[in-house]
Parts: structure tokens; C-alpha cells; sequence
């Protein structure tokens, strides 16, 4: 009995991190990031105000909790530049999400079928990417799709197109960055649960008189949908807030909401407005959030 | 019918099933090393062999999973070599189930029949059918993570089944289940093979699971068929020492001279003296070739054989010590250490409960069997 408590302790310090860690860096930040959602704009020095002074006495802050307001929330579901923003982002997280899927399922499949050795093989080169800065790679990319980019000269040299063609700053530069960078998370967890899917089953399948097709369809799919499920939610929770992608790749005459945010906060210095869109955007990305969560937990409850 | 292509019936006294000279490698290994076996319809055949022996290969081969480089493989006179698995008439009961977790009982019995486009009623009485026929009354809706390791084997075995096909596979189906639960299933497979009057391939690495359920088994060892026979003929007249010592207990006594003595042969060995074993059909020629004998055709007593008056069938008499004793319940075998300086196993029945004349370690016996008990090997 007493062996047993010597281990409990540490383990039980051991659950609380996680608790600790999310106090400290979400729920403490997020309440901050609340509290100025619901402040004004102010000249002044931080941008906002009421300002909550606790060497001011209590009826200061009961003022200032007076002052709070819904404002910048009535603001963003009354300007259509926002909804906008809101409806393109989810609009592009959706299309790059089923290209991810497309593209990504063959080569996560193909990887699940190669010889065990060449599998690992297949593995560091989905990875290597990573070893090279994010920013540097999507400035790469605007090196090779500008005017007298890679892309254009090859295009010419094969007679594809006669004159160069505009990619850079627009929707398809976007879709093309978007799907090369976040590529890998769609395909590792795919590749996950198809690699430790038992081969026989597809034999099994084929065996009681299911065509290739079918074998796919029927037994194939099914079974790498927990995986599809990660790959999607791991792809389009940050897409919906990508900023980096849209802003250097894709034009600026429709801006997606981490866009919108950024020049709210860095060029308006509207705090306020700002830290209103991020806590929306949180609440609308819950939902996939919530369902990953429940997706993970019934799987953890199968094994 | 069920089956989708290749409906093949073969004509009478035509073997529904002929690999002929069929040799698979992967790499420089040869896992098939030219087999040539027919397999006559209705028949409970077993391919018996140790891991790697090329079994699961062949077993593979005749599903469609592999396909073999060299030889052909008839059923029904046909050649299926281009038929691939889910075009061929044969179905294959996996070693670990292959259970499709997602689906169901039932929709993992109907699998099959829905591929075969049936009719949705007929259909639910196909699978109802089969469930009755394992006894998974009541268990239709669940998954197969809801059932026990002996249910799940059910499953596969109605889900193979269900097609009715002509060869039915079975990839060491009784691997996964405990003791108790495979002696019963054992019968209940031969009952069901017998009942339906299917023809059943049963591939597994347990020689009394062979034995006990197949009317014919093929020994394979490196890729080759060692020997093809009844499980009485593999166990008594086994063709060489590999066999003899892979089926079954065996005690073998390496020959070092010989004479003919009529029908008889008297061998000198190092370990066991001089044995007179009976001579065999085929003449051994100049091969070095050893004694063997099954432990259960030794018998023990304290003073040699007793009773019949003369004993002439009584020729080999070996005496020795007890060196240890193996209690098994129903026999006990017991490890005889001979005065010429061999070891002999010797298995004796327990008929009486309260055995006052059982033997125990360092007692004095002499050990006892006739010509005809000893088989010559070559080794």
C-alpha cells in the first residue's frame, strides 16, 4: 500500500502540468485579450482604455468595468469588411483543405505501401522541408512564380505559354503556398493510419470478390478515416487564421481575418477591434476544435 | 450462386484442384520450391510444415495473393493464373480473422455475398443461414471487438463460407484460440466439412491438429513436399528421419553394420546394441540409414516379456535403467538409459488408477518391442 503512494505523488504533479501550462499561456492571455475586446480606442499609451488601476481604489474599477462594452463585437458583425474576411478565410481553409486531402491521401497511401526501409526514407523527405525556415521558403516560392521566376522560364522553354504568366499575388500563388507548407501535417497522420492498418484486411476484401475499387472504398477509406480526421482538422484550424501565406503570396483586394487583424492592430492600432477578430475567430474555430478533440478521445477509447 | 467467375466443376475422376510443378522466390529465396499436388473435391486436406516451410506461399498462391513464376495451377482443369483473387472461386479463411473492424457481424458475413451482387433477400437468408450455422445467434449487430477470440473465429469462418466457394483456404485457423476451445473447434470443422461436403485446404504447423482433422496431409519442409499420405501412413511408414521426428515422438538409433537374416535385417548399432527390424520394401542400397522406433510400440517390464509362451515376436530386448519419468496423465513416458549406452523413450498407457507396478527412477527394466514396431530411415 505505502509502494503505491510513493509512486501517486509524482504522478499526480505529473497531471497538473498540463492545467498549470494552460492557466499560464491560454486562459490568463485569453482573459487579457477578452478584456481589451471589450475596451475603446484611446490616443494614449497602451491604446485603449478604461485602463484597470488596483493602486486606484475599488470604485475606480468598478468605473472601469462600467466602461466595458459589446462595441467592437456590434462592429464586426455590422461591417461587411469583416464578414467578408471571416467567409473568405473559411472559404479558402475549405478549398485548400480538399486539395490537401487530394493531394495528400495518394502519397500517404503510396508511402504505406513501400518496403518498411524505404518507407523511413519516404518519411525524412516529407520532413526535411521543416529543416529551412518557413518565412524562407514561402519567399522562395516568390521567387520562382514571379514575372522572370523558375516557373514562367520553364513554362517558355517548353512552349506551355507565349508570354509570362502572372501568378504572384494572386488566389492560385496562395493555394499553392498554402498546400506545399501544410502538406506534411496532412500527410503524417494519414500515413499513420494506413501504415499500421493490417494488410490482410484489403486482402480479405478482395478475396470475398471486392474489385480493387471497391477494396478502397469499402475497407480502405473507412478504416483511415480517424486519420483524414486529424490530417483535416491539423490543416484547416490554422488555415482559417493563416496571415504569412495570404499576405506575401495572394493579392491584396481581398484580405483573409489574421490579414484583417494585423492591420487592425498594427496599422489602425485598434486593440480593441483586433483582439475582438481574434476572439471570434477562436470561437468559430471551436467547433472543428471540439470535434477533433471528441474524434481523438473515442479513439483513445477503441485502443 | 454466389460465385462470380470461373465456375468450374471438373470432370469425373479429374482432381478439382492440380498444382503442377509450382515454384514461387522472393529475392534468392526459394519459399516454393516446385510442388506437384492433386487435390480430389470433398477432400480435407493438410498442408503440415514448421515456419517458412512455404505453406502460407502456396496457400497464398492458390487465393491469388502470389503469383507463382513457374508451374500452373488447375481448378477444375482451368488454369486460374489469370484470374485475380476477387474473380476466383476460392475463399480464405485469415490466419488472424482479417475481421473488417468497421463493419459488423452480419454486414461482414453479407460482405462477400453483396460483391456477388445478390439479391437483397437472399441475402439476409444467406447470412442468417450461416449465422445459425456457427451458432452466433444474437450477436449479429455487434463488432468484432465486441466478441471473444472464439467467437471472432466463427465470424471468419461464416464470412469464407458464406460464398459457398469450391476450395475453401484456411490459414492456421486455430492458431489464436486456447487448448479446450481448439479440440472442439477441430471437431466442429471436420463435422461442417463433412456436412457440406466442401473441399478444404487447412494449412497449419501443428501435427496433431493435422492429423486429427484431415483425411490427407502433405508434409512441406524448404519450399518441397516431404511426403503426401493419410495421417496413419505419414505417422507409421514415415519416408525419411525428417518426417519421422516432425510428426510425432521418435527414438532413433544410428545403423553402423547390417546382415540379412531371411526377411529380416540385423542392424548393429552404437547406442542400442544389435536390432532385428523387420527388412523394408524398398532396398536401402549403400545409404547410411538409422533405427527408428515410436516410443508407444516399446514396452517395459521388470524381467522381460512375460505371458505367451516362446515370446518369438519379442526378439529386441534392451535392458536398462529409469533414467527420468514424464507423468502425463493419460500415458506416462519414461526415458530409459540403456546398459549399451543409449537413451530410449518409452510411452506407457495408464490403464489402472492405483498403479502398484509403475516404475521409478534408477529401477532396473528391460525394454522390448518386435521387428515389424521399427522402421528403417535413411538419415
Amino acid at each position: 500500500m505505502s509502494g503505491r503512494r510513493i509512486f501517486a505523488r509524482p504522478a499526480r504533479f505529473a497531471a497538473i502540468a498540463p492545467y498549470v501550462w494552460m492557466v499560464l499561456f491560454f486562459l490568463v492571455p485569453f482573459g487579457f485579450v477578452l478584456k481589451i475586446s471589450l475596451s475603446q480606442t484611446a490616443i494614449a499609451q497602451p491604446p485603449y482604455e478604461p485602463v484597470f488601476d488596483l493602486t486606484a481604489g475599488w470604485t475606480a474599477i468598478q468605473a472601469a468595468f462600467a466602461a466595458l462594452s459589446l462595441d467592437n463585437f456590434k462592429l464586426l458583425v455590422s461591417d461587411d469588411l469583416y464578414v467578408f474576411a471571416y467567409l473568405r478565410s473559411l472559404t479558402v481553409a475549405v478549398t485548400a483543405t480538399a486539395l490537401l486531402l487530394l493531394i495528400g491521401y495518394p502519397i500517404a497511401y503510396g508511402m504505406a505501401r513501400l518496403p518498411k526501409r524505404w518507407q523511413a526514407v519516404a518519411m525524412v523527405l516529407v520532413i526535411v522541408p521543416f529543416w529551412t525556415s518557413f518565412l524562407i521558403r514561402i519567399y522562395a516560392w516568390i521567387n520562382i512564380l514571379q514575372h522572370d521566376g523558375l516557373l514562367n522560364r520553364i513554362l517558355l522553354a517548353l512552349h506551355l505559354v507565349s508570354r509570362p504568366v502572372v501568378w504572384l499575388s494572386t488566389d492560385t500563388a496562395m493555394y499553392i503556398g498554402i498546400v506545399y507548407s501544410y502538406l506534411p501535417f496532412m500527410i503524417l497522420p494519414l500515413y499513420a493510419t494506413l501504415a499500421k492498418m493490417e494488410p490482410a484486411l484489403e486482402e480479405a476484401a478482395a478475396d470475398l470478390g471486392a474489385p480493387p475499387w471497391q477494396v478502397f472504398w469499402l475497407v480502405t477509406f473507412p478504416l483511415s478515416l480517424p486519420g483524414v480526421g486529424a490530417g483535416v482538422l491539423l490543416c484547416f484550424i490554422p488555415i482559417v487564421g493563416e496571415f504569412v501565406i495570404p499576405d506575401l503570396l495572394a493579392g491584396s483586394n481581398s484580405l483573409m481575418i489574421g490579414q484583417t487583424l494585423w492591420l487592425e492592430f498594427f496599422t489602425n492600432k485598434d486593440w480593441p477591434v483586433a483582439s475582438a477578430a481574434a476572439i471570434v475567430l477562436l470561437v468559430v474555430l471551436l467547433a472543428p476544435l471540439l470535434l477533433y478533440e471528441r474524434l481523438q478521445r473515442r479513439q483513445l477509447e477503441e485502443q | 450462386m454466389a460465385r462470380s467467375a470461373g465456375d468450374a466443376h471438373p470432370a469425373a475422376g479429374e482432381p478439382l484442384l492440380r498444382i503442377e510443378s509450382v515454384a514461387k522466390a522472393f529475392g534468392t529465396f526459394r519459399a516454393v520450391d516446385g510442388v506437384s499436388l492433386d487435390i480430389k473435391a470433398g477432400e480435407f486436406f493438410a498442408l503440415l510444415g514448421p515456419s517458412g516451410c512455404g505453406k502460407t506461399t502456396l496457400l497464398r498462391m492458390l487465393a491469388g495473393f502470389e503469383s507463382p513464376d513457374e508451374g500452373r495451377i488447375l481448378l477444375g482443369g482451368k488454369d486460374i493464373a489469370p484470374a485475380l483473387p476477387h474473380e476466383r472461386p476460392i475463399n480464405m479463411m485469415f490466419q488472424n480473422y482479417a475481421l473488417f473492424p468497421h463493419l459488423s457481424v452480419r454486414d461482414n458475413i453479407a460482405f462477400g455475398l453483396r460483391r456477388a451482387n445478390m439479391a437483397r433477400a437472399d441475402i439476409a437468408t444467406r447470412v442468417a443461414e450461416m449465422v445459425a450455422l456457427v451458432k452466433l445467434e444474437g450477436l449479429e449487430k455487434r463488432k468484432p471487438d465486441q466478441l471473444s477470440g472464439g467467437q471472432r473465429q466463427r465470424v471468419a469462418l461464416a464470412r469464407a463460407l458464406a460464398r459457398r466457394p469450391q476450395l475453401l483456404l484456411l490459414d492456421e485457423p486455430l492458431a489464436a484460440l486456447d487448448k479446450k476451445l481448439r479440440e472442439s473447434t477441430q471437431g466442429e470443422l471436420m463435422e461442417l466439412q463433412r456436412r457440406l461436403g466442401m473441399t478444404f485446404i487447412i494449412v497449419t504447423h501443428d501435427q496433431e491438429e493435422a492429423m486429427t482433422m484431415a483425411s490427407r496431409i502433405g508434409v512441406m519442409k524448404s519450399g518441397k513436399l516431404a511426403q503426401v499420405g493419410a495421417p496413419r501412413e505419414l505417422y507409421e511408414a514415415p519416408r525419411s528421419r525428417w518426417i519421422a521426428e516432425f510428426v510425432g515422438d521418435i527414438n532413433l538409433f544410428d545403423a553402423e553394420s547390417r546382415l540379412r537374416d531371411g526377411h529380416r535385417l540385423v542392424i548393429g548399432t552404437r547406442d542400442a546394441g544389435t536390432l532385428v527390424v523387420a527388412e523394408p520394401r524398398q532396398p536401402l542400397g549403400e545409404v547410411k540409414f538409422s533405427v527408428a522406433i515410436r516410443p508407444e510400440k516399446v514396452k517395459l517390464s521388470r524381467r522381460g516379456p512375460v505371458g505367451e509362451a516362446g515370446h518369438e515376436a519379442a526378439i529386441n530386448r534392451l535392458d536398462g535403467v529409469i533414467a527420468d519419468i514424464c507423468y502425463l496423465g493419460g500415458t506416462t513416458t519414461y526415458r530409459v538409459k540403456l546398459d549399451t549406452g543409449g537413451m530410449l523413450q518409452a510411452s506407457v498407457i495408464n490403464s489402472a488408477r492405483l498403479d502398484v507396478d509403475a516404475y521409478s527412477v534408477d529401477q532396473h527394466v528391460v525394454a522390448w518391442f518386435t521387428p515389424d514396431d521399427c522402421v528403417v530411415l535413411p538419415s
